[in-house]
């Protein structure tokens, strides 16, 4: 009987064209309004990394100052120290370590058709595409030799490699930057992440870099960090100065591959401060954390309120819709009223028609849900359209695709519960004598 | 086929009560072509949708094909109405956005019948009605007749051994009635079992038995049916003692 009641629905969308119509736009806006907050707010907070993300660890070291915590009501910094960051480096305490920060250098390209221009890239250790995975594709990352010997060495994003050689293999290639030559070990593939989560600090829907060098080369260079610089007490005067000082400048995360070795991570981390204290640092009480890449997400408020908020004010605009959907479905309905009396006369069970009914409205539901679907896309480009930085989030994927089907189903269907046993109560013997 | 003893149907409100049928007995045996008449508010029609089993009654007995239905729920009701009874209404009541073929589909979907056995009973029924032709024609491409002659055809097509007729010509002129009266009584001389209300005093003499309802009682009854061919036109209706 399925199959004659979908048939029956696919036919009633025809009958009351204008009525079908208002209902099935009804859903088709609710959803596209709801669909499209939903899918921003659902890509900015789900997990970008689910195979690992739990293995991935950003550490925290609280240095703050001993009158205020680095944020209410004492949250650690959410950087370290250059000082602590080598330290950790060479205790190698964990499976795969990484100290990183953003740099800002020109390219100055061989080809003089094509104008130096100054881009964004990322000082960091060899470790960091063993634990972030950006997809190869040409050559590989530089070892850990090359780290200890600050070699001059360079990891392409695609578009770089695109703009600079064209797309070819340009390993053993020279790129120049900020006058200094560098060997391209490796091209990455296309590598766009949702949220870069791996640096929040700087922007957590910011593009991926367009190039790679090694932290100890961009030191070796007094490189600052073109990014989020934090000091709570003022830094000697120089290099070496700033190098000493308790300003916090460096992301640092780890991979743990278990949760003993987390423990293990853990206790390090809590002798290691408290050795540090001793030589009269970290004068706070003892709160390093090592959140993994969810828990991170979270504490650094990834997704803002006023996302929820949007979210929330979609979904009652939803409602507002099904109301809305439930007036005219009652009134669809009780206009088939002689035809839902002659029904019960020629054996229809209450619930037999219950069914159809229900059906039918799933037939509106899913014609709004398709409908809204596109009205979805629509809203996603106009999403990308106002804000660049969400340009990585405001897309649909399937899993937003077939909860954008079930929600719009699930809604007509609740809708035309009411309507369906109303239309279900008709006295047939009133409704057959015409 | 059909029995009531001592029926009742009272409607109430919360200021009154009305007795729509009261103390209503009636015997119809397989194979009779009764026609039931009565001037309107009578509570024939209240009869014809007891009968039916579109509604239910107060008080009494009532069998059908020797099935007590008292105390019977709306499901098993609804399975005896699609198995037992054929309705033929005055307005056809024809779904509008419906081919014939699937007009005549809609009771033996509910039957659950296979989709072959559907389409042999819808082919064999709409071609007895004479309009095998116009299978994928909508009602609105019809005359009245034709309408009710699909009408018919859906009513025969579940093989339902009771067949109930409210005023089956009512919206027919004299031609078109005269058409379609003759399929019933074709219908009834195959071995149907046909209850007809209606106003019309020579269609009812064309029934081989008259009742006659007046306040909700039946007044005028053929107490002891002697089986006949139809009267065509001497229906004259027997007092009851």
């Amino acid at each position: 009987m399925f199959a004659y009641y979908l048939q029956l629905g696919l036919h009633s969308l025809k009958r009351n064209a204008l009525l079908t119509a208002l209902m099935v736009f009804g859903i088709a806006l609710g959803i596209g309004t709801s669909m499209t907050s939903l899918t921003v707010f659902y890509l900015m907070g789900s997990d970008p990394i689910p195979w690992k993300s739990d293995k991935l660890h950003a550490v925290q070291l609280d240095n703050w100052s001993a009158e205020e915590p680095y944020r209410a009501p004492n949250e650690p910094p959410d950087q370290v120290t250059y000082l602590d960051a080598t330290a950790l480096m060479q205790a190698s305490k964990a499976d795969l370590q990484v100290a990183m920060f953003k740099v800002v250098w020109p390219v100055q390209p061989e080809n003089p058709e094509i104008k130096p221009y100054s881009a964004m890239g990322r000082a960091t250790y060899t470790d960091f595409f063993a634990m972030f995975e950006p997809p190869f594709k040409y050559g590989g990352p530089w070892d850990r030799a090359q780290d200890k010997e600050n070699a001059r060495v360079v990891v392409l994003s695609r578009d770089t490699n695109e703009k600079l050689f064209g797309g070819q293999d340009s390993t053993g290639k020279k790129v120049r930057l900020n006058e200094v030559d560098y060997t391209v070990v490796g091209v990455l593939d296309k590598w766009q992440q949702r949220v870069k989560y791996y640096d929040l600090t700087n922007g957590a829907f910011n593009d991926p870099e367009e190039y790679y060098v090694p932290f100890t080369t961009a030191i070796e260079f007094k490189t600052r960090a073109s990014g989020n610089n934090s000091c709570w007490d003022s830094p000697k005067a120089g290099w070496e100065g700033y190098l000493a000082s308790d300003c916090v400048w460096i992301q640092f995360w780890v991979q743990l591959n278990s949760p003993a070795r987390v423990a293990e991570y853990k206790s390090f981390l809590d002798n290691y401060v408290n050795e540090q204290k001793k030589l009269g640092r970290f004068p706070r009480p003892l709160n390093n954390r090592l959140p993994d890449v969810n828990e991170w997400i979270v504490a650094q408020r990834v997704v803002p309120s006023d996302a929820k908020i949007q979210v929330g004010l979609s979904f009652a605009f939803l409602i507002v819709c099904l109301v809305n959907t439930v007036g005219l479905l009652l009134a669809k309905f009780m206009r088939k009223s002689g035809e839902i009396g002659l029904r019960r006369a020629l054996g229809a069970t209450r619930g037999q028609l219950f069914m159809q009914h229900l059906i039918e409205a799933g037939v509106i539901g899913i014609s709004g849900g398709l409908i809204g679907l596109v009205l979805t896309w629509f809203g996603l480009m106009a999403v990308r359209g106002l804000y660049a930085d969400l340009n990585n989030v405001a897309h649909l994927d399937w899993f937003m695709v077939l909860t954008a089907i079930a929600l719009s189903v699930t809604a007509a269907v609740l809708a035309g519960l009411f309507p369906t046993w109303k239309a279900c109560q008709i006295t047939p013997a009133t409704q057959l004598k015409t | 086929m059909l029995k009531m003893n001592h029926l009742s149907k009272v409607y109430r409100t919360h200021l009154i009560e009305t007795h729509a049928l009261r103390d209503f007995s009636i015997h119809v045996r397989e194979g009779e072509f009764v026609a039931v008449t009565g001037p309107s508010g009578s509570g024939k029609t209240t009869f014809l949708n007891i009968a039916g089993l579109l509604e239910e009654f107060s008080g009494g007995e009532f069998w059908i094909d020797g099935v007590d239905v008292r105390g019977m729920n709306d499901d098993q009701r609804s399975r005896l109405r699609n198995e037992k009874i054929g309705f033929i209404f005055q307005g056809f009541n024809l779904i509008p956005d419906l081919n014939l073929f699937d007009n005549v589909d809609v009771p033996l979907r509910y039957r659950g019948f296979d989709a072959a056995e559907r389409k042999r009973r819808i082919e064999e029924n709409l071609t007895r009605v004479g309009l095998a032709s116009r299978m994928k024609h909508y009602p609105a491409e019809l005359s009245g007749g034709q309408q009710q002659r699909v009408a018919i055809a859906r009513a025969l097509a579940g093989s339902p051994r009771l067949r109930l007729a409210d005023e089956p010509t009512g919206n027919l002129d004299s031609l078109m009635a005269r058409g379609v009266m003759e399929l019933l009584e074709e219908i009834n001389r195959q071995g149907t079992t046909i209850i007809m209300v209606t106003h019309d005093p020579e269609l009812a003499a064309r029934a081989q038995r008259n009742v006659h309802v007046i306040d909700g009682q039946v007044t005028d009854f053929e107490s002891e049916p002697q089986l006949r061919a139809p009267a065509h036109g001497s229906g004259a209706t027997t007092a009851v003692a």
